[in-house]
């Protein structure tokens, strides 16, 4: 308990922040994109736009990997788990994300599907060992922090014999998808979005460790600071960019000393090598085909690859045209810019999967700041002494 | 009056029997149940009289009737169980209106194959949480349904109560000013129950809040009744969609201070791990009320007289919104919004 509160103190937070407001040029801004939703969801929750100078500007990235399953991934679980002799074990979250036609896996459920919630990989292998009669498929979705756990179920269920068990793999890497937002057009063409830093993923560079993004702090001529999920570690990292910013510097640094490393969990690194490999191409919700960005299973293990051993088609799924979420996962816009946002896109109604999982920018925008659109007289701009 | 006889061939076994079709025959063997569990359990001089409903004598002034339905998953938890929850919940639904709850009535739907040892253990906790609470439990009613067709056992229970003299708390009757005061800790029994779920398993032994509320609803009346505007108890939704529903209801806005709201650390460290928001969390022992600011301190100091209501804070105060925002300074510097929970509320995937 200590431990968290340490990282919640608020006087600490407010003397960062004068820091960070004595230290910002008043002549420039600083745009800084958080890429995870870890950290959208820590800004959003304890306010902490509040707490920054006016030029110092948060842009709310694709790091939730809710927000980034593109919907015919959606659509294909839906598929597999009308069929009858399935189980689809899943994480909550997925539950309501849209697929094509608003469908989603909780109205699947609904209409009879075997659709059950599991709080980690383990509680799947669990019912693929009480329920041999079923054919149990594990969701897996996520980043670098949730391969790991997918490939200790793989390994878990081989040396068990289980072989009622497979897993449906979405998983993506994050510096793929850094790289992609720099290089999509719109970030290109001069000057239309600015990004002066970033705030880098905090639970996926526990596993990958800060050396990945060496290469692209350095191509890009952008700082990256690896950050926690507390408040404090989030206007700490600000703090840091701020200065290499200030310096002209770019390069990677580690808020997160106590968890993260710059080589990061070898061992995690090698199980997941051990099981999964890259595919050529990855859909990315919003951003597009990315190359080398999602990985799956390695061919020596098709027997346990819910794509192979279902023979899943993944349908070229369709997003709600006016829904901006391909903008705002690349910082080009803001939420509430979309037509849709708080209008007919709410949490209760997403229409889009930025407004699905609490960490997606939409509905943290929506969730916690929708003041700051709706009564600006309310939120007067502090001024930080 | 079909007392027991030693008619009956087969006899209530307590400890290995299961609930079966023929418990909700209408037959002996339902009769049976009823007497063997509930009416033991509940005992009192209504049930005695076996009628199929009970006759009670009115006063004078408002009545207030309430009902609702408890289908919590696992039945049973630390700090409670179904049917203590029944109970608690259904005079705290009576006392939130500033009414003395008077009596109760249970029905049962328990799904074939129950185990009778678990019926019974709720059935006591129940006669134990009423008597304690001194509001009895005067009818009810038993159904017994096909296994798949129920989870184990859910449970109605409705009541009635008597407003207390010249008090009359009404949903919309928010102004802007006014106090806002919470009777404790937040989200002690949602994370109670959560952590009794597969899994989630943790050292700190949290427990439950759930406890009838009426004794504590009665001292705030006396300390200050006429400042009293509405009152709430926090349950499925946790204060997030209770100060939400009084927002809109009233169409005001709230500002409130997170460092004023007490939680037990064991709980906020339980809802960090998890990713939960302790403001959705639900409670089962606490309320939220509306004063008018000159009643809050003398409401308060009587609160906190009690057992229930040690912990009473002053958490913030209605304000004038249009929007009718739920808006809260954290405890970090900043401010946010305080929204209704969308959909049952998860752990986080990372
Ligand atoms: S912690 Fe994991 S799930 Fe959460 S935003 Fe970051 S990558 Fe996404
Ligand atoms: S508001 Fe809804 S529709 Fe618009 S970008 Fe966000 S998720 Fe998509």
């Amino acid at each position: 308990m200590k431990y968290i509160d340490e990282y919640r103190d608020g006087r600490l937070a407010k003397l960062i922040a004068d820091r960070i407001a004595a230290l910002a040029d008043a002549a420039r801004s600083y745009c800084l994109m958080e890429f995870c939703g870890g950290h959208t969801h820590a800004i959003s929750r304890y306010g902490l736009e509040d707490l920054l100078p006016a030029n110092v500007r948060m842009i709310h990235g694709p790091g939730c990997p809710v927000c980034v399953l593109p919907i015919g991934r959606i659509d294909a679980a839906i598929a597999l788990a009308a069929r009858p002799e399935i189980t689809l074990c899943t994480y909550g979250d997925l539950m309501r994300v849209p697929g094509t036609n608003r469908s989603s896996l909780l109205e699947a459920k609904a209409a009879g599907a075997d659709v059950r919630v599991v709080y980690s990989t383990l509680d799947a292998l669990r019912v693929a060992e009480t329920e041999p009669e079923r054919e149990v498929v594990f969701f897996a979705i996520g980043f670098e922090t949730t391969t790991p756990p997918t490939a200790l179920a793989l390994k878990t269920a081989i040396a068990k014999g289980l072989g009622n068990f497979s897993v449906f793999c979405n998983h993506v890497v994050t510096p793929a998808a850094m790289h992609h937002i720099l290089e999509s057009p719109p970030v290109r063409k001069l000057g239309s979005i600015k990004i002066d830093g970033f705030i880098g993923p905090a639970h996926v560079s526990a596993v990958i460790g800060t050396k990945p993004y060496e290469l692209f702090a350095e191509k890009y001529c952008k700082p990256v600071v690896v950050a926690g999920f507390e408040p404090l570690d989030v206007v700490q990292a600000i703090l840091m960019l701020v200065r290499q910013i200030n310096d002209g510097r770019h390069v990677v640094e580690n808020q997160y000393i106590r968890a993260v490393t710059r080589h990061g969990n070898d061992k995690a690194q090698a199980e997941v090598a051990n099981f999964f490999e890259l595919r050529e191409s990855f859909e990315w919700r919003g951003l597009g085909e990315l190359p080398l960005s999602g990985l799956r299973l390695r061919p020596q293990y098709a027997a346990y690859d819910a794509e192979k051993r279902f023979s899943m088609m993944t349908p070229r799924g369709k997003d709600n045209p006016a829904c901006e979420c391909g903008a705002i996962l690349r910082g080009a816009k803001q939420p509430a810019e979309c037509k849709l946002f708080g209008a007919v896109c709410t949490p209760d109604t997403p229409m889009g999967s930025c407004m699905v999982s609490s960490e997606g920018a939409c509905a943290a925008q929506w969730i916690y700041g929708r003041f700051r659109e709706k009564a600006p007289q309310a939120n007067a701009t502090r001024v930080v002494t | 009056m079909n007392m027991m006889t030693d008619a009956y061939k087969r006899k209530l076994d307590l400890a290995e029997g299961r609930v079966d079709l023929s418990h909700g025959a209408g037959g002996r063997a339902m009769r049976q149940l009823i007497e063997g569990i509930f009416h033991e359990a509940f005992d009192n001089e209504w049930l005695r009289a076996a009628n199929d409903q009970s006759a009670f004598a009115v006063s004078g002034g408002r009545m207030v009737m309430s009902t609702d339905g408890y289908v919590v998953s696992p039945l049973f938890f630390p700090g409670g169980n179904i049917g203590s929850l029944a109970v608690h919940g259904t005079i705290n639904d009576i006392a939130m209106a500033a009414a003395r709850p008077l009596y109760l009535s249970a029905s049962f739907i328990i799904e074939e194959g129950f185990p009778l040892a678990d019926l019974k253990r709720i059935a006591d906790s129940m006669g134990v949480a009423s008597r304690e609470a001194a509001v009895p439990i005067i009818t009810g009613d038993t159904k017994v349904v096909e296994r798949g067709n129920a989870d184990g056992v859910f449970i109605s229970t409705a009541g009635v109560g008597r407003v207390l003299d010249g008090l009359d708390l009404r949903a919309d009757a928010a102004r802007p000013r006014d106090a806002v005061i919470l009777s404790g800790s937040i989200g002690d029994h949602g994370v109670a129950v959560m952590s009794n779920r597969e899994n989630l398993q943790f050292d700190a032994a949290i427990v439950s809040d759930s406890a009838p509320l009426h004794t504590l609803v009665a001292m705030m009346a006396e300390a200050g009744g006429r400042h009293i505007r509405l009152m709430r108890d926090p349950t499925r939704g946790g204060i997030a969609a209770t100060l939400n529903e009084i927002a809109s209801q009233s169409k005001v806005g709230f500002h409130i201070d997170e460092e004023a709201i007490p939680i037990k650390p064991e709980v906020a460290a339980v809802c960090e791990l998890l990713g939960l928001d302790p403001l959705n969390v639900a409670n089962e022992g606490k309320l939220v009320a509306v004063t008018a600011p000159e009643g809050a301190e003398a409401i308060l100091a009587a609160m906190r007289a009690h057992p229930l209501g040690r912990e009473a804070a002053l958490i913030g105060h209605v304000v004038a919104d249009d929007y009718c925002f739920v808006q809260m300074s954290t405890s970090f510097g900043g401010r946010r919004i305080v929204d209704w929970l969308t959909g049952e509320q998860l752990p986080r995937i990372c």
